[in-house]
């Protein structure tokens, strides 16, 4: 198909082989008002797919929250920006690039790294971070994984991790965050979502809108290549089958260093003053650049394939126009200033090319050496593909009882052991060994780095600020109800940022689901959105932009819905930051708990069983290998009341460190903020309210701990007082290097840091070397 | 006094060396574009960090084929002060100016983390403002920094002291363990016989403010001011 001619007859049949249904088809005879030719069948059918064009998920993205006081630009263009104050704005995104980093993980992954970052400077904004979220197979054998699918995992992780690392480094913008998470579901389905983050003045932000008859339409960047044809219609918007590694040339394949270039002479293209519009050649190439910018513009575009720098000989227009060639960017010029911009152009050793220009009368006219080959009305191919409202349904469970959740131990077990495998469980593991193969540095900006503090933090050097930037997403308790799961997704981004010391402002996120086409994928979608759309809400965070990635399975099978949230936040003053470390030997210890508040706020959600939702847990699914239950009840006032605490508390600088409540509960949290320390322990007795694994990993929500120096206790918990947060006292950092945990009079957990910490600190290496 | 970073394509640590020189010691600096000719009367050139050329070919080995390398070369054998950080490090052994040449790091990844180094020799305009045997923690981030050199060349650097800074444990024992990525006798930094060229794979422009986490790096860029301003004041 992919050397397809124009002469070929299109037929219903052929159409079905381009992923168009009947109905779409004959949408598509009503629109041209005949029969398409194969190019423009072609160009149909990338913008139509699932990727493109949204058309399962649109009627549920319609409920999202996307405005704001701060929003400057919410879904629609290439990525949301927001105001952050000094004349700047922020332009951020998330989007996933998971079928091509199973089929070839290392292009796969650097491909959606080098595709965000062209979101970004497309907008104006120069890139100064990147986060990754990813998701991975288990990586050591089990009984739910054989040691055959545990090492396939395991070399899915090294491809990935060299790929989203190689693109960054040589591109020159730090990997400061992320999270890397392991279960058996994503196995044959990794997630790769990459966030990127740009800053520009408010001012000189650029849309991908085409204005101006007769303006110039300019190519720039690499040339036209047969790679990643029908990447968007066919690798993303189908799921996997036992044949997917042959669409291993619909991968694209990246070039960071021509990508640099290109940032480059864009931002200094752009300062000409004589850049209209751009947009970047992502998914759908050229065809989605054209038809869009026009659309938007509410104009026409012409183009001439024959003026398109090539790679190869002989390739067809259907070729050309459906390449997914990476570095590659649009734009439209102010006419007669088009000199200008190419000469940048040349000046970065980059081709750039005048191959078309902006018309009246809103037509998408394709050439080839002057002969037409396609001829599209823009605006209905952009924007009138069909839009589904899929069947959903609840998936049928059995009910659960007792037998299913997780038993807890008797009251007194040591439980030092459990505690100690569980801070080796890759997905609680630290992350060093990845992190380290990503420069988290350059541009001197970084002021917490992976795992320094909850968020990323970078500084904005011409101002006082910095920014922070946090993601997350449980797709385990997704599985379990989406619905609480979207919003403890959004809850804990939040939390995270608010964590490092910054206010939440604005949501970007990345919906990753099984196939659209089954009614129970629907269904979790439609609920996610749900959640999502709630706590954007309650915690003030309007969702800016994203992507939706469906077809996320395997042989039928789907992943858990997991939708990924990032959360930007703004940190008045930059030398501010609040750091997991703990400080200083007799520091106390507190934990800040929203859900144990003196306000009296909205009617707290019923809670399950403690049992029930502690089956939900890392805990429970490490050392007892249960996943059931119920994901702990959220309460979003209650999340709330504990941002709003932490950022005041950070801006009154009472606090000596922070870190949020999250996988593998308190006693987790309190381990990461000693292995951060030199040589620092703790010694914590826990508020006794259940068994003690539920109080030392139990992982409800609203909850951070916070160490404070004596002389500010009093200060720290006027201020919770005053947020309505519980401030409980519940140890001292000591300076013996070890952890103790009492509990209802017992030593629960105790032992060594630097055990812990070698238990911890090796065991992703460790796991990750066995090839 | 002026400053001069060059810019190749493909250069990041570019604005990092600019930031450092111009804003944080609040010296004089500008880019100098590779296509240049001439080195616009800096009295020191920086050759930044970065993927030139992305690293195509072998690390630096296209850079050294900049126009700019040309008055570079001038410049350096006439005594002007260079310094080559991580890729301008690799740039400067492919030009040359440098001996000795880089392999992959032992561990084949790229690597990115604060390692500690110890001050070899202060007789350099690199290192005057240091202390001898001064442990310095700054940020490596790279790919090829494990340096080797034949045993000949090896003898000469030590014998010329111009072994500048080795990799050690944080006690400051320069064993296996506080090498990062498997260089010859734990070199992360070294310079010419003439003392006026020099190299080292970790970036002190990252450590440059306390909110950076280290700001060990200074030392360096001080060193060069002060040996500049002593120049000025032995011409005048």
């Amino acid at each position: 198909m992919a050397t397809a001619q124009t002469e070929i007859k299109v037929t219903v049949e052929i159409a079905a082989e381009h992923g168009i249904t009947r109905d779409e088809y004959a949408r598509i005879q009503k629109i041209l008002g005949r029969d398409p030719n194969i190019t423009e069948l072609g160009i149909f059918s990338v913008m139509w797919s699932e990727h493109c064009s949204y058309k399962s998920s649109k009627v549920h993205l319609k409920r999202l929250p996307t405005k704001g006081k701060l929003v400057v630009q919410g879904p629609g263009e290439n990525a949301g920006v927001v105001d952050i104050g000094d004349g700047l704005v922020a332009a951020f995104k998330i989007e996933s690039h998971n079928h091509p980093s199973y089929v070839e993980p290392f292009q796969g992954a650097t491909t959606g790294v080098g595709g965000i970052l062209r979101d970004i400077f497309t907008m104006g904004a120069r890139p100064i971070a990147v986060l990754d979220s990813l998701r991975f197979g288990e990586i050591v054998a089990s009984n739910t994984t054989s040691e055959e699918d545990a090492a396939k995992n395991r070399r899915v992780v090294d491809g990935v991790v060299r790929g989203v690392g190689s693109y960054g480094n040589c591109f020159g913008v730090p990997t400061v965050g992320g999270e890397v998470v392991f279960e058996p579901c994503y196995a044959q389905n990794p997630l790769v979502n990459a966030l990127a983050l740009g800053i520009a003045r408010k001012e000189e932000i650029f849309l991908a809108k085409a204005k101006g008859i007769g303006n110039p339409v300019i190519y720039v960047g690499a040339k036209t290549g047969r790679d990643g044809i029908h990447g968007a219609s066919l690798l993303a918007s189908a799921e996997f089958t036992e044949k997917s590694q042959q669409k291993r040339p619909n991968v694209q394949v990246g070039d960071p260093f021509m990508e640099k270039l290109l940032l480059e002479a864009c931002l200094e293209a752009m300062k000409t003053g004589a850049v209209v519009a751009i947009q970047d050649m992502g998914a759908a190439g050229l065809t989605c650049s054209t038809c869009e910018m026009a659309s938007r513009g509410g104009t026409g575009i012409e183009i001439d394939l024959a003026k398109v720098p090539q790679r190869e000989t002989g390739m067809t227009p259907y070729e050309i126009m459906l390449s997914e060639s990476q570095e590659r960017m649009l734009l439209v010029a102010e006419k007669g200033r088009g000199v200008e911009v190419l000469a940048v152009f040349k000046k970065w050793g980059l081709d750039a090319t005048v191959v078309g220009d902006v018309t009246e009368g809103g037509l998408l006219v394709v050439k080839d050496h002057g002969k037409v080959t396609a001829k599209i009305p823009a605006h209905p191919l952009a924007e009138e593909g069909p839009v589904y409202n899929r069947p959903m349904a609840e998936p049928t469970r059995r009910k659960q009882t007792e037998q299913d959740w997780f038993a807890f131990a008797a009251e007194g077990t040591d439980l030092t052991a459990n505690f100690t495998k569980l801070l080796a469980t890759p997905t609680i593991a630290s992350k060093q060994w990845i992190t380290e193969q990503c420069d988290s540095m350059v541009r001197t900006n970084t002021l917490a780095g992976p795992a320094a503090s909850d968020a990323a933090v970078v500084r904005i050097k011409e101002t006082k600020r910095a920014l922070a930037l946090a993601t997350d997403g449980n797709g385990r308790w997704c599985q379990l109800n989406p619905k609480v799961g979207a919003m403890h997704a959004v809850a804990e981004a939040a939390r995270n940022v608010a964590t490092s010391g910054a206010r939440p402002i604005a949501a970007t996120n990345c919906l990753n689901f099984g196939s659209p086409e089954k009614p129970e994928v629907m269904w979790q979608f439609s609920e996610v959105i749900d959640g999502l759309g709630e706590a954007c809400v309650a915690l003030g965070t309007p969702i800016t932009g994203g992507n939706v990635s469906f077809y996320n399975e395997t042989l039928g099978k789907s992943i858990y819905p997991t939708p990924t949230i990032g959360i930007l936040g703004i940190l008045e003053d930059a030398t501010k930051v609040l750091k997991v470390a703990f400080r200083n030997e007799g520091d106390v210890i507190v934990l800040l708990d929203g859900s144990n508040s003196s306000k009296a706020g909205p009617q707290a959600p019923p809670r399950a069983g403690k049992r029930r939702e502690f089956s939900s847990s890392e805990y429970s699914k490490t050392i007892g290998g249960i996943v059931a239950g119920e994901p702990p009840a959220i309460e979003l006032g209650a999340e709330k009341w504990v941002i709003d605490c932490l950022v005041a508390l950070a801006a009154e600088g009472t606090l000596q460190s922070a870190h949020d409540v999250s996988d593998g509960g308190v006693a987790v949290t309190l381990a990461e903020s000693c292995f951060a320390t030199k040589d620092l322990g703790a010694s914590v007795r826990l508020p006794e309210n259940a068994a003690a694994e539920y109080a030392l990993f139990g992982e409800s929500g609203a909850r951070v701990v916070v160490s404070v120096a004596p002389e500010k206790l009093a200060a720290v918990r006027n201020t919770a007082r005053q947020y309505g947060v519980g401030a409980h006292e519940i140890g001292k950092v000591t300076h013996d290097n070890v952890l103790r945990i009492e509990y209802k009079g017992h030593t629960v957990a105790s032992a060594p840091v630097p055990t812990l910490r070698d238990a911890w600190a090796r065991a992703l290496e460790h796991n990750l070397k066995i090839q | 006094m002026k400053f001069g970073v060059l810019v190749f394509p493909g250069s990041n640590c570019d604005h990092d060396a600019f930031h450092a020189i111009g804003h944080v010691l609040q010296k004089p600096v500008e880019f100098i574009w590779h296509q240049s000719e001439e080195l616009h009367n800096c009295d020191a050139i920086i050759l930044p960090g970065g993927f030139s050329y992305g690293d195509y070919l072998r690390t630096g080995a296209i850079a050294r084929f900049s126009p700019v390398m040309k008055s570079l070369e001038k410049f350096a054998n006439g005594g002007g002060l260079v310094l080559g950080i991580c890729n301008g490090f690799q740039i400067l052994l492919e030009a040359g100016l440098l001996p000795g040449a880089m392999m992959r790091n032992s561990g084949l990844r790229f690597i990115c983390k604060h390692v500690h180094i110890r001050v070899e020799d202060t007789n350099t305009p690199f290192t005057g403002a240091a202390e001898q045997g001064q442990i310095l923690t700054i940020p490596i981030a790279h790919s090829d920094g494990n340096y080797t050199c034949d045993e000949t060349e090896l003898k000469d650097l030590e014998k010329h002291h111009q072994v500048l800074f080795r990799y050690t444990t944080p006690g400051g024992k320069d064993d296996a363990a506080g090498n990062p990525n498997g260089s010859i006798a734990n070199i992360a930094g070294i310079c010419n016989r003439a003392r006026n060229v020099a190299g080292l794979m970790p970036h002190p422009e990252r450590a440059v403010e306390e909110v950076l986490d280290s700001n060990d790096g200074l030392v360096i860029f001080k060193s060069m001011i002060a040996a500049l301003v002593g120049a000025a004041r032995a011409t005048a």
